[in-house]
């Protein structure tokens, strides 16, 4: 709706001059666009830079130099500054979307390479790393039991903590807890592995398990499902609470069965986006969990993996076919959390609180 | 009331969704990678057939150095196929790492670069019941120098002048030192870009032992130190790491365990180390120089002490000898016969004659059979 | 998102009112303040025992912790510190917030303002999705693809800028030095960022939008004075979010930088180190006393992005009175 109001000509802005002044073209800046890329190329090429990302730059920059000149020559100064904000965040979009499409690319068009089926039902077991052939299904069991755990204890705790802050929290805890759910967003997650580690099993003495690991995981799952959950218990109407109340119902009862329901879209949503940004965690798992070639259904005992160290242990291993499998093992993942990301979105969108906006 | 009714009817659907799901996930899965093995290991599938079993059976726990863990990972595999019921999982995590998940009691078996130090041997007792751990050797190898440098095929050097390009010290390909080594190579005028390793490594270490017994006028650091000691030159994480980055640099040199330059198809440096001719870095020439070291522990405790300096004629004296250690009393009753027996078929002959095709060096045989005769007597 | 008041205090009084103190009701307040508190507890616990490891560490150590340019705990005396970490953890997140702050804001005003209504939507949940992908990804792509692309670009920045200092290139080598480790983090907080400023344009209110633009403004003018002033808090809350994953970043560091301990302003050089990086790579060879110096040095990353945080958390809420006088 701006935009319509927008594109009309300015007259406030000179009252001596005519009703509506020169314009531009409505193609010029495709025009000056193209005009630049080609620029880029070309001094590139003539200058013998090898670098794609120097050709790139060029164009940009002579983008949006071009586009301001043409402007302030032609419509005025006001409109020419206009012209430079529109063209550099037009720059910054495809400055940003370069390397983010190149990121997906590569990674789908090299993990497709040896993605199948026996890839996926398959464990690494006896696979020399110079061999081809070997799977994930050790690691993405793994990773879905760990995430699993993770999830049992982080998304209870969140939970409850957000409903404490929304419908009880008052006075100096609730001020602290908020202080701190805040700082630990912020946690660095090989800090929440060293914890564990420096707790769980330097002091405890338990050994490596995908139990471990998942108490890591859910130290960094907690602050997000609680901020999450936050927000959505904030957005139920209090008409509603009171409505409940009203009737003689209690507090507790008007909790689980008015405002948590009513909130449960949003509750999903941000707890499975949680969920997919601990999945992909390698650091706190590298510590704690101990990586494995076999099959192991069991992650309270015994070494297991989890997809991002088995990608992260194939990188490092650094024979070609082993660098294949990471890429492979990269796709797995990325499908693993957008897949979550997509469920959860639909979920937001579905059941959306109605006074959402 | 309603919609709550219905939003736990939705979440036992989607629970039981997930349960289903997992459940259909877990038996599917396979452990089964025989296969495709076929294709690519025949001549080693086809040799487990003299390994003895002896009521091994269980899962074996092994963590330790990654300069062995190529050797390791053959010898898992063929024990495995031979030994039905057996599982055993070693982590190539690092000497350190597996020291220290041995003295927690974690792993069974640890594989490290080097022999444990003496606070290590008494923190080891909490664990052996009654006994000590022990340093077996079990795979040797030689630690190959490789370079890329264009039209340079057969690049000789010695240890002062590999210290002092290490150290940063000569920086040129035609630095004098190293043509006089060299006369009639063609030596660029070209920065060397020498990679070391970024992680703390046994490799580094035995390199900076060597460079402390050949060379010790060019190397004053800390000949124990297990990350690199000196300030300059780039660093690549693990082995791999550095072979790759030396395989893709011009002009560059780097140290690996030979089976990371035969992968990576990297020329690598003979050393001029005194002898009539220098010597290339090879199985047999590196399982000569371990023929030279001599045993240092007492008892059931076979740790060797290296000769870096050895001037013996075809000696490659860039060598590492990585350790079994486990307790020789005290082992765990369930994994016991598992690492018995698995010991047993790495020391054999059929065991140790794997090795050269992987990249490694057999043990001499002197020490072989020392070790042959203390596995057995592991409780 | 926080367009609703939360239930006030008219709410607490009929509580207060009706607080014949039901068992139900006594119970499930009880669990969500447990719950609370066991979130200040974990908080707590993580603290406690980093600096009790980090002590027992420190005190055995033979240099000054915070000045020492080596890392060896393994020697003897062992000798450790962390000035080069600390240095190269705020490089590269210094970096990496110069880049991504600006192009975060553009992005986001691209979506929010720009864009056309049809790409908009779609672009704002590719960003959404992107926010998503696991960092380990990231610095596979980076050790790959990035490094070799970026070599050029050193070359130049070392030709033409070289008289700065900071881009002078004094030894050869692939770009696997701060520089790319800035780039690449900037890559991986940028849709962080985004997301979140995204947001706050949206609720940008639209009535003093329209008024600019009834003034005759032009679309920039609209945005400096209506919808940039709005968002101000809310744009240095996303960059704290993401300075916070710049600092704490761990795999694609790891992956992507040749580390070294010694400290130099020459970006481009291969060399320095960051906290997590430095924990990934050393983590595995270290002995027990080794890994307590390794959680040392966590400690200390962990109080930087405490303090990060914190100072985050006070610029927003004094932000928030100041803008809630002005609306």
């Amino acid at each position: 709706m701006s935009h319509a109001v927008q594109e009309r000509p300015v007259a406030l802005s000179k009252p001596r001059g005519p009703l509506s002044h020169a314009r531009l073209p409505r193609w010029t800046p495709a025009a000056v666009a193209a005009g630049s890329i080609a620029a880029g190329i070309g001094i590139g090429l003539a200058a013998g830079w090898h670098s794609r990302t120097q050709w790139g730059m060029l164009a940009a920059l002579l983008f949006v130099l071009v586009s301001y000149a043409l402007t302030s020559k032609v419509e005025g100064a006001r409109q020419a500054k206009d012209r430079v904000a529109t063209s550099l965040v037009w720059v910054c979009f495809v400055l940003a979307v370069v390397p983010l499409l190149s990121l997906a690319w590569v990674t789908i068009s090299k993990g497709i390479a040896v993605l199948d089926v026996y890839f996926l039902t398959h464990s690494m077991n006896g696979v020399l790393d110079a061999e081809a052939g070997g799977g994930v299904y050790h690691a993405l069991l793994g990773t879905i039991e760990q995430v699993g755990i993770a999830t049992l204890i982080a998304a209870p705790i969140g939970l409850l903590t957000a409903v404490y802050l929304v419908e009880y929290g008052k006075g100096r805890l609730a001020k602290a807890v908020t202080f701190f759910v805040d700082v630990m967003t912020g946690i660095p997650s090989i800090v929440a592995g060293l914890f564990v580690l420096s707790t769980w099993t330097l002091m405890l003495d338990f050994g490596p398990s995908g139990f471990a690991g998942a108490m890591a995981l859910a130290i960094l799952m907690m602050p997000v499902v609680v901020r999450s959950t936050e927000e959505m218990l904030k957005l139920v109407p209090n008409e509603l609470r009171e409505a409940s109340l009203a009737l003689g119902i209690p507090k507790w009862r008007t909790i689980l069965k008015v405002v948590l329901p009513t909130a449960i879209g949003g509750i999903t949503t941000g707890v499975m986006l949680a969920v997919a940004r601990i999945t992909g965690e390698t650091a706190p798992v590298l510590l704690l969990v101990f990586g494995t070639k076999l099959i192991n259904p069991n992650p309270f005992e015994g070494a297991q993996s989890s997809l991002p160290l088995y990608v992260y242990e194939q990188y490092q291993v650094g024979t070609d076919q082993s660098v294949a499998r990471a890429w492979a093992a990269a796709l797995v993942l990325i499908a693993f959390v957008m897949i979550l990301n997509m469920v959860a979105r639909g979920i937001a969108r579905w059941k959306a609180p109605k006074t959402g906006r | 009331m309603k919609l709550s009714r219905k939003n736990g009817l939705r979440a036992s659907a989607i629970g039981a969704l997930v349960v289903s799901g997992a459940l259909v996930l877990s038996a599917c899965g396979s452990d089964n990678n025989s296969e495709p093995a076929k294709a690519g290991g025949d001549k080693t599938s086809a040799a487990a057939s003299n390994i003895k079993c002896d009521g091994a059976k269980g899962q074996l726990l092994a963590a330790g150095s990654s300069a062995q863990k190529g050797a390791m990972d053959l010898w898992v595999k063929n024990f495995q196929a031979a030994c039905a019921g057996v599982e055993i999982n070693y982590q190539g995590i690092g000497s350190g790492g597996g020291i220290t998940k041995f003295n927690q009691g974690q792993v069974a078996l640890a594989g490290s670069d080097s022999a444990l130090k003496e606070e290590e041997v008494a923190e080891s007792k909490k664990v052996c019941a009654g006994g000590t751990g022990v340093n077996l050797p079990m795979v040797g190898g030689p630690i190959a120098i490789g370079y890329k440098l264009e039209g340079v095929d057969n690049l000789i050097l010695d240890a002062p002048t590999l210290a002092k390009i290490f150290d940063n010290k000569i920086t040129k390909w035609n630095d004098e030192a190293i043509t006089k080594l060299n006369p009639g190579a063609k030596l660029p005028d070209s920065t060397i870009q020498a990679f070391h390793r970024s992680d703390e490594s046994g490799t580094t270490q035995n390199l900076g032992k060597y460079f402390s017994v050949a060379a010790p006028a060019d190397w004053k650091y800390d000949p124990k130190a297990k990350s690199w000691p000196a300030q300059k030159g780039q660093a690549a994480s693990g082995s791999s790491g550095v072979a790759s980055a030396v395989k893709d640099t011009e002009g560059s040199i780097g140290y690996f365990e030979l089976s990371f330059a035969n992968a990576n198809k990297i020329s690598t440096v003979s050393l001029n180390t005194g002898a009539s001719a220098p010597v290339a870095a090879t199985s047999e020439n590196a399982s000569k120089a371990i023929a030279a070291a001599k045993v240092k522990g007492t008892g059931n405790d076979v740790a060797l002490s290296l000769d870096y300096g050895t001037k013996a004629e075809g000696a490659y004296p860039l060598i590492l000898v990585t350790y079994e250690i486990a307790c020789d009393k005290g082992n765990k009753a369930e994994t016991l016969p598992t690492l018995k027996a698995f010991l047993n078929y790495t020391v054999s002959d059929e065991g140790q004659k794997i090795l050269s095709d992987a990249g490694y060096a057999p043990l001499p045989a002197e020490i072989a059979a020392k070790v042959r005769a203390i596995v057995p007597t592991l409780s | 998102m926080v367009t609703t008041t939360p239930p006030a205090t008219d709410q607490n009084r009929s509580r207060r009112a009706s607080s014949a103190v039901r068992p139900g009701d006594r119970i499930f307040s009880g669990l969500s303040k447990g719950s609370g508190i066991t979130l200040l507890v974990i908080m707590a616990a993580i603290a406690v025992f980093l600096t009790y490891r980090a002590v027992l560490a420190i005190s055995d150590d033979s240099a000054n912790f915070f000045t020492t340019f080596e890392w060896n705990p393994a020697g003897d005396p062992p000798v450790f510190g962390i000035a080069v970490l600390a240095f190269g953890t705020i490089v590269s997140s210094v970096i990496a917030m110069a880049i991504a702050v600006p192009v975060a804001i553009g992005i986001a005003l691209f979506i929010s303002h720009y864009a056309p209504r049809k790409l908009a939507k779609p672009l704002a949940y590719v960003v959404d999705l992107l926010a998503a992908v696991p960092s380990i990804i990231y610095g596979l792509w980076g050790a790959i693809f990035l490094v070799p692309y970026l070599d050029g670009l050193n070359q130049w920045l070392d030709q033409y800028l070289g008289w700065t200092y900071i881009f002078d290139k004094s030894a050869d080598g692939v770009a696997r030095n701060m520089f790319t480790v800035g780039i690449l983090l900037a890559i991986m907080i940028l849709p962080i960022i985004t997301n979140v400023t995204r947001e706050v344009f949206l609720q940008a209110p639209k009535m003093h939008e329209e008024a600019a633009l009834a003034l005759g403004a032009t679309r920039w003018e609209v945005i400096r004075m209506a919808v940039l002033p709005f968002g101000r808090s809310g744009i240095i809350s996303a960059s704290m979010l993401g300075l916070g994953r710049a600092l704490g970043e761990t795999m694609a560091v790891a992956v992507v930088l040749s580390p070294s301990f010694a400290l130099s302003l020459h970006l481009l050089d291969p060399g320095g180190g960051t906290f997590a990086q430095n924990i990934a790579a050393k983590f595995n060879e270290a002995d027990a006393y080794g890994r307590d110096a390794l959680i040392a040095s966590g400690l200390v990353l962990f109080v930087i992005t405490l303090l990060v945080n914190g100072a985050a958390r006070m610029i927003i809420a004094r932000r928030k009175e100041y803008s809630g006088a002005n609306a």
